[in-house]
């Protein structure tokens, strides 16, 4: 207990350092100028957040350009391994070059560009240009480190003091109950007592990394991690493998040869059961990225009522108005922090639950 | 959906799936297996614990109603022998009655047998006396009245009319 406490300290100590230094450096320019007041500014401005990035900003002056925060390392898989700091693109003003190929950062991604850096669009507006494999440390995965440092730390103090007594001291109080109330109220009634102990280990952790990752993007960090479509992908992912793999006899059976119909149901119902092995995971990525992005839009939105509504109704109005809806938003969000995790958990426990049921009822 | 096409991003999906299942191996080693050890044996600690209270409450039960059985049949135990004890001396006490009234009758028949047969010997033994003394009386009276004739005549006279009388 005593230990981990320290490692805390350090590791709050380093993270502080880190900030303090990295404030000092100071970031670069982007292309655009001026300050963020008109509703294109915001909306571009809140799109940008939502993004994955390879910059830790903390915030930017508009008229200067000048960003406080710090780049983190690019790590791409382009022919050889190349890693650099973020800091040499420039926030997108500065072409990389790197074993012969020429980089661009353009709205937060590389892309592999002639000299001139040029970019080309496809007739959907997006860019054409090759990506290479960008495996960097970027802002997301600084999140997915930080929640995984918290939770080691936290649920390994936990483990710790049991070896103390039968009653955790401390944080593990808290933690105690919610580690109950995953496994009596999520794995259990899912999944089945005989069953459950094995997916523990998964579901506790998608539980508690979502959860810590809803709630770390409601702090003024700007991770927006369980609001990426590419986190809630990987994690629906492992819910639709562990299912599969899982999955005894009879949930093969129910999805290709619905026991209990006659055969011109089996045949139809086919195809829909297949499909729905991939509906139910694709539901769980969908409904987490939704929700988490749109509560970093609307909450994003209401601050940003603050400016747009200043030459209407007055600085101390519009900042009161944008006040009140946000902390009105704010305390939804933290119960959509909670829920979300525990709806992703629990539709988990409930897939995995139906693959690995016995079916004596029949 | 074109936009969240363009937003996957693979480099992350790999980042983010080692992340993951590092994460989980981790935790299952260090976290959620202690953790979920140290709550089963905790539950199964008060379960067996409030098992054991509930025995030992019943056999606390058993034993108080097998005292209770063990002095109420001590009691009557007692009781019989006190009951039996009461009998056996009043019978006891009878007996004794019977036997001393049957000796007291014995030693009284036996005494009035003595005293019959003594008062019998005594009455013999007085008879004879008086018979004697009688003897003697009438030898010094008839010495005396035979002195003179008529006397003689007088006492014979006497007796004859005795004898008539008769």
């Amino acid at each position: 207990m005593r230990k981990s406490k320290k490692i805390t300290r350090y590791l709050l100590l380093t993270i502080v350092t880190l900030f303090a230094t990295s404030l000092l450096a100071g970031g670069g320019e982007e292309g655009h100028a001026g300050p963020i007041n008109t509703e294109e500014d915001i909306q571009a401005y809140i799109q940008h957040h939502l993004q994955d990035d390879h910059y830790f900003t903390l915030f930017t002056n508009g008229e200067t350009g000048h960003h406080v925060g710090f780049a983190l390392p690019v790590i791409i898989l382009d022919g050889g391994v190349h890693i650099f700091s973020a800091a040499e693109f420039d926030h997108g003003n500065q072409l990389v070059e790197k074993g012969g190929n020429f980089y661009r950062y353009y709205h937060s991604k590389i892309y592999r560009t002639d000299e001139n850096g040029t970019i080309n669009y496809d007739e959907r507006g997006f860019p054409s240009n090759g990506k290479p494999l960008d495996l960097s440390i970027t802002k997301n995965v600084v999140g997915i480190l930080l929640a995984s440092v918290l939770l080691l730390l936290l649920f390994g103090g936990l483990a710790k003091s049991y070896q103390k007594g039968p009653i955790p001291t401390g944080v593990g109080r808290v933690l105690e109950p919610l580690v109950i109330y995953v496994r009596d109220e999520i794995a259990r009634p899912n999944i089945g007592d005989k069953k459950y102990r094995q997916f523990m280990g998964f579901l506790l952790t998608v539980f508690f990394f979502i959860w810590i990752l809803n709630l770390l993007g409601m702090t003024p960090l700007g991770f927006n991690v369980t609001g990426n479509i590419t986190i809630t992908v990987c994690l629906a992912l492992f819910t639709f493998f562990i299912v599969q793999f899982r999955g005894n006899k009879e949930y093969w059976k129910h999805i290709f040869w619905m026991p209990g119909v006659p055969v011109i149901m089996k045949i139809v119902l086919m195809p829909i059961e297949v499909l729905g092995m991939f509906t139910k995971p694709f539901s769980l990525l969908i409904r987490l990225f939704a929700n988490i992005t749109a509560g970093h839009f609307v909450m994003m939105s209401l601050i940003a009522l603050m400016i747009l509504l200043k030459q209407d109704f007055g600085v101390v109005t519009s900042t009161t108005i944008s006040f009140v809806l946000s902390l009105f938003i704010m305390l939804i969000e933290l119960l959509v922090a909670f829920l979300q995790a525990f709806i992703f958990t629990m539709l988990s426990a409930l897939f995995i639950g139906m693959a690995v049921a016995d079916h004596d009822h029949h | 959906m074109f936009q969240l096409l363009n937003d996957f991003s693979p480099g992350l999906f790999i980042m983010q799936t080692i992340l993951l299942l590092v994460v989980i191996l981790l935790l299952r080693k260090f976290a959620w297996k202690p953790i979920l050890d140290a709550l089963t044996a905790r539950e199964e600690g008060i379960e067996n614990a409030l098992n054991m209270a509930e025995n030992a409450r019943k056999e606390i039960a058993a034993l108080e109603a097998k005292n209770d059985n063990l002095l109420k049949e001590a009691r009557a135990e007692r009781d019989a022998m006190i009951k039996e004890a009461k009998e056996t001396g009043v019978r006891m006490v009878e007996e004794a009655k019977q036997k001393a009234k049957e000796e007291s009758e014995k030693i009284i028949s036996q005494a009035q047998a003595a005293i019959t047969a003594e008062k019998n010997v005594a009455l013999a033994e007085l008879k004879n006396q008086v018979a004697n003394m009688a003897l003697e009386i009438a030898e010094k009276v008839i010495q005396g009245q035979m002195t003179s004739d008529e006397k003689q005549r007088e006492v014979a006279n006497k007796f004859a009319e005795e004898i008539s009388l008769n």
